[in-house]
């Protein structure tokens, strides 16, 4: 450093005022950490990965005559088109929330740990644009998730046992093409209460500073509502719960449209991500930097 | 305009932790230009102080303004024109040294983009510029923070710490860019145990412990505070000595391997020369010392700790040659 440090001129001073950066920039440099990150990559092996094992494990037993509760399981080598349906069935359940709650609840907490956290608060973005930024990139991986999912089940589905009709859940017969678009339809609908869990996420990494706290606390919350589901006497509260939304997008695949289950995932959802993100918000506006 | 306001301004500035107090009414002053020297042993709050003054952390109570703007109310704005870093640098490990600076110039705007490769070259990191920050050494993360805070153009540069781990070239390197930046009219808040760094490179300084400013002021006024000092070397140091001792106006006289050390005025030196010339004790050398900033910032912070109430004051020699304390500016 001893020769340019002599030498080289300090940058000169700036004007009193600069521009300051948007929230979209923050954005963007919170996809590409995440790009940069390993561990960015085992959420997305795990989605992957099961609709692969799946198809190749149907392929090798060559089983025909599944029948069982599930319209799609009895379909499932009549057409490829069954089988995203049936691994969002399967999916959505835990590795799908697993998935979105491996970034969520890692994406603050991680930076608080590594020290990180005070170098980008003290550049020239707001606190409330970095949570932003944030929530906006754990939003995308989840997003992702899903239709890396559903497009790698789609196309092992179509691969081994064609690009052809299907019945849904009503029993009526829908064309390829539009069992297509239903498929991704219903991915994107199941995103209400995976978002949710997403947001549940972040809140857990802005107050408890721990990614493995944070990561477990939010799968730990879907595994509790689940046995809250299973409990007697506690039906009335079932509806409510956001694990029960997971199978929101079956009304979806009926013929007419079932809406109502649509709506009702949204407005239960959006009572627990609200506060979610709201309370996320005010812990990271207001909390004392202090790791690293 | 903010450019007229002092670039660092606390006031009664207290960090608590339950029932532990990091930072105990700070006042800070910190004007344009000054190399401004934070001291204090381990533990006495500077770090607490330093985070509280970017905004990372909020006061319990008192405030504190960044070329007259306050970080907790308006955010990101009060850190325009400061840049700088709190303990040790940290950046993303899995990204490389340019990715990191990339990173920060986009949450910087304002152009800091273009000025990736300039401030590589300041720090010298421009080479290694291309490999992952996670094997990086010590010295190369302090480096790129100086980098990553050049980025930011700044009036204010906040260092804490900036020379800890680097070798002894490394820190002459650390001090000479500091020293040049100061130079070119930057104001540098520089959070520091080396205290040969921090006399040679700061015109003011503030000495805190147990969360107490015990002194701010120039380094220089310190100094003198801290009393002119002798060193005599003569033809018979115990016999001299003893003159000593008995002469008025010579405070504190120890001999040592280098002579008789003592304290005193001007009238009570020249008093005391006649005195050896009348005992027979010929004069080698009388030198006029200063007391170092190291030998002042123990005075200051062991008188803190056993004083309880004697913070924000320095140590002065009362007539009696013992020190007592009196308030400062």
């Amino acid at each position: 450093m001893s020769s340019v440090a002599a030498s080289a001129s300090a940058p000169a001073a700036r004007p009193a005022r600069a521009r300051r950066p948007s929230t979209a920039t923050a954005y963007r440099w919170e996809l590409r950490k995440l790009v940069s990150q390993k561990r960015t990559y085992l959420g997305f092996a795990l989605v992957v990965i099961l609709p692969l094992f799946f198809v190749v494990f149907q392929n090798v037993h060559q089983r025909h005559d599944r029948g069982g509760d599930n319209i799609f399981a009895s379909q499932i080598t009549q057409s490829g088109l069954a089988t995203p349906v049936l691994m969002l069935l399967f999916l959505s359940v835990f590795m799908l929330p697993l998935a979105a709650s491996l970034v969520a609840g890692d994406i603050v907490a991680a930076e608080d740990a590594n020290g990180t956290l005070k170098t980008i608060l003290t550049r020239s973005v707001n606190r409330g644009q970095v949570f932003a930024a944030k929530g906006f990139a754990a939003v995308t991986y989840a997003t992702i998730a899903v239709f890396l999912s559903a497009t790698v089940a789609t196309v092992a589905g179509v691969a081994s046992w064609g690009f052809r009709s299907v019945r849904t859940f009503s029993g009526s017969v829908v064309s390829a093409p539009e069992a297509l678009l239903l498929v991704f339809a219903a991915n994107a609908i199941y995103l209400i209460p995976l978002l949710t869990v997403a947001a549940i996420g972040l809140l857990l990494s802005t107050a408890t500073r721990n990614s493995a706290a944070a990561v477990v606390g939010t799968i730990g919350i879907v595994i509790l509502l689940f046995i809250i589901a299973q409990i007697p006497g506690l039906e009335g509260i079932k509806p409510y719960l956001v694990t029960e939304q997971f199978q929101n997008w079956h009304g979806l695949l009926r013929t007419p449209t079932d809406w109502a289950p649509i709506w009702h995932s949204l407005w239960v959802c959006a009572l627990y991500a609200g506060p979610a993100l709201v309370a996320g918000y005010l812990v990271f506006l207001r909390r004392d930097v202090a790791g690293g | 305009m903010t450019d007229d306001r002092p670039p660092v301004r606390a006031r009664g500035l207290v960090k608590r932790y339950d029932e532990v107090v990091a930072v105990d009414h700070i006042d800070l002053n910190v004007h344009a230009g000054d190399v401004y020297g934070f001291l204090g042993p381990n533990g006495a709050g500077k770090t607490t102080t330093l985070r509280m003054a970017l905004g990372l952390i909020t006061p319990t109570e008192g405030m504190v303004e960044l070329f007259g703007r306050n970080p907790l109310r308006e955010g990101a704005r009060a850190l325009e024109g400061v840049a700088g870093f709190v303990e040790a640098p940290r950046f993303y490990p899995y990204l490389t040294g340019r990715k990191n600076l990339e990173l920060l110039a986009a949450l910087d705007g304002d152009g800091a983009r273009e000025r990736i490769d300039e401030v590589l070259a300041v720090v010298e990191l421009a080479p290694r510029a291309v490999h992952r920050v996670g094997g990086y050494s010590h010295g190369m993360r302090q480096r790129l923070g100086i980098a990553a805070a050049l980025l930011r153009r700044p009036r204010l540069l906040i260092l804490d710490e900036p020379a800890t781990g680097l070798d002894p070239a490394g820190m002459r390197d650390m001090r000479l860019l500091i020293r040049r930046l100061a130079d070119d009219g930057m104001t540098v808040l520089l959070s520091s145990h080396q205290l040969p760094e921090v006399q040679d490179l700061c015109d003011r300084v503030a000495i805190v412990d147990s969360g107490r400013v015990v002194y701010e002021g120039a380094l220089t006024d310190l100094r003198r505070q801290g009393g002119a000092g002798y060193r005599l070397r003569s033809s018979d140091d115990a016999g001299a000595l003893q003159v000593a001792r008995e002469q008025p106006g010579i405070e504190h006289p120890l001999v040592d391997e280098h002579g008789l050390g003592f304290q005193a005025e001007e009238p009570a030196v020249g008093a005391l020369s006649l005195a050896l010339g009348r005992a027979g004790i010929g004069i080698l050398a009388l030198t006029p010392t200063l007391a170092t900033l190291e030998d002042l910032f123990f005075r200051l912070t062991e008188h803190a700790n056993g004083a309880g109430e004697a913070h924000a004051a320095l140590p002065e020699q009362s007539a009696n040659g013992a020190d007592r304390l009196v308030p400062t500016q």
